[in-house]
């Protein structure tokens, strides 16, 4: 039995260009903090769990949420999941995690929340995502990386 | 200005290292963590060196080491579901008993101080009680279902048989056997953090509690019994606790845990924000209104998030932390 997607036929958005090679990324003298937009190619091509699109496709993620300070070593990724009672927020949280603690140097501190008033269960998925002891557990679960690993193993090929 | 200094960095864990314990002597340590092994450390000369390693006691993180008052046995809680219970009659620690009875994850153990009595709580939102029922054996003698979420941490008063237990539920709760049925039963619920209480610590005369979260503050706790002068209301109960002092404004991140020295009176906490900080009591402080100085923070002190902090039981101002960053540090507080 196939599951039927919570949202069945979400709206699709435009890609975002690539991003342009400006002559200082090519100066070596030049130091070459972490961005927003660097961010976003991180996680831009991440699959949805439930359509074959990209969270980009789907404005899951967009630049404009990610929030990043290389002095601070933080990093803050808010994501809108497409309708307010989607079962799969916390999913799409974890794989964002995921990506980004293995992309990112650790020295990072990492935290991904729904967008505000973008969910019914904005508190709850928010405490979740945000308590590692629980995101190490669920990390141990084979089957739950699987799906993770699938919606990641696009993410850095875009 | 006291200052914590760096005595030794060591490494071998693989990974996260969740937690490390004193054993009762203060001369041994033991440490746990992702890698589902458990180290014991020992001295030689001035070097901190591995002693012995634990393996294949369990399938998933270990998250947390505890010692018997006895210092004779070592009981650890695994997100595989199980505690397991190691001694070294055989010369060797060996694994000889297994507490099977959680639903999923076991987030913390501990002993009673009398050793006759074990606490493990976990994820399935319990609090259990087991009994040492004689050699090898344990009876579960209670199953504790007051939280509503996620149980983090467990930790006896330091003379009586009295547990206190944090949850994702942001609250704190205290159980007493009634010696009329030999029930156990939530005697107390501490309500005031804000989010997810990660630890707590008692102090040395168990009638103050500390308890840090992840609304970043840390609180301090204190028992009023019937009849206090304070003319603190009961309500048909043993003793109320009421939060006399929170600490906010020091830590910027989440705080994972907090020790109690019951020799120097000294709290640590361990942060999100790769800090240890270092409180002591004011000299006047009101007992009913006490107030803490922050008289020391370590910076950097590792590479990511602290997990645990740990006092020397000696009083020695010894100080053990692990983290994140899969190092455990031995430090020295120098006031």
């Amino acid at each position: 039995m196939a599951k039927v997607a919570d949202n069945i036929n979400p709206l699709i958005y435009e890609k975002r260009s690539e991003r342009e090679v400006t002559s200082t990324d090519r100066d070596e003298d030049v130091a070459d903090d972490f961005d927003e937009r660097e961010i976003f190619d991180m996680i831009r091509n991440i699959n949805d769990p439930e359509h074959p699109l990209t969270l980009e496709d789907l404005r899951v993620v967009e630049e404009g949420n990610i929030i990043i300070n290389n002095k601070e070593n933080s990093v803050h990724v808010r994501f809108t999941p497409t309708i307010p009672h989607c079962s799969m927020a916390t999913l799409i949280g974890l794989s964002i995690r995921v990506q980004l603690l293995r992309a990112l140097p650790s020295r990072f501190k990492v935290t991904v929340t729904v967008s505000e008033g973008s969910h019914a269960s904005e508190h709850a998925v928010n405490k979740q995502l945000a308590d590692k002891e629980r995101v190490a557990a669920a990390l141990e679960n084979n089957n739950l990386v699987q799906i993770i690993n699938q919606c990641i193993s696009t993410a850095l090929a875009g | 200005m006291a200052k914590l200094e760096l005595t030794q960095s060591l490494t071998g864990h693989k990974g996260i290292v969740w937690n490390v314990s004193w054993h009762p002597l203060g001369n041994i340590f033991a440490s746990c963590g992702e890698d589902k092994t458990i180290k014991l450390w020992h001295k030689e000369g001035e070097e901190w060196k591995v002693k012995a390693v634990l393996v294949d006691g369990h399938q998933r993180t270990i998250r947390e080491v505890a010692w018997s008052p006895c210092g004779n046995l070592l009981a650890s809680a695994s997100f595989d579901a199980t505690t397991a219970i190691w001694d070294k009659k055989s010369g060797q620690f060996e694994c000889n008993a297994t507490l099977e009875g959680h639903e999923n994850e076991v987030k913390s153990v501990a002993w009673s101080p009398s050793g006759h009595l074990l606490a493990t709580c976990g994820r399935d939102k319990s609090v259990w009680v087991w009994e040492v029922a004689g050699d090898d054996e344990y009876e579960c003698a209670a199953v504790l279902n007051a939280h509503n979420q996620d149980v983090k941490k467990v930790a006896w008063h330091p003379s009586l048989d009295i547990l206190a237990s944090a949850s994702y539920d942001n609250n704190v709760k205290m159980y007493k056997e009634d010696p009329n049925d030999n029930d156990w039963t939530c005697i107390a619920t501490l309500q005031s953090h804000e989010s997810t209480v990660w630890s707590l610590a008692f102090d040395k005369t168990g009638e103050r509690l500390a308890t840090c979260s992840d609304d970043n503050t840390v609180k301090i706790w204190k028992e009023y019994k019937p009849d206090n002068q304070e003319g603190v209301a009961m309500a048909d109960r043993d003793a109320v606790w009421k939060c006399v002092c929170t600490l906010s404004g020091y830590h910027t991140r989440c705080i994972y845990d907090i020790a109690w020295c019951h020799k120097t009176g000294l709290i640590a906490t361990a942060c999100g924000d790769d800090i240890i900080r270092i409180f002591k009591e004011t000299v006047d402080s009101d007992p009913n209104a006490p107030t803490f100085d922050l008289v020391s923070t370590k910076l950097d002190a590792h590479a990511q998030d602290v997990n645990c902090v740990k006092w020397n039981p000696t009083g020695n101002k010894e100080l053990l932390s692990c983290s994140d960053d899969g190092s455990i540090k031995v430090w020295k507080l120098e006031e």
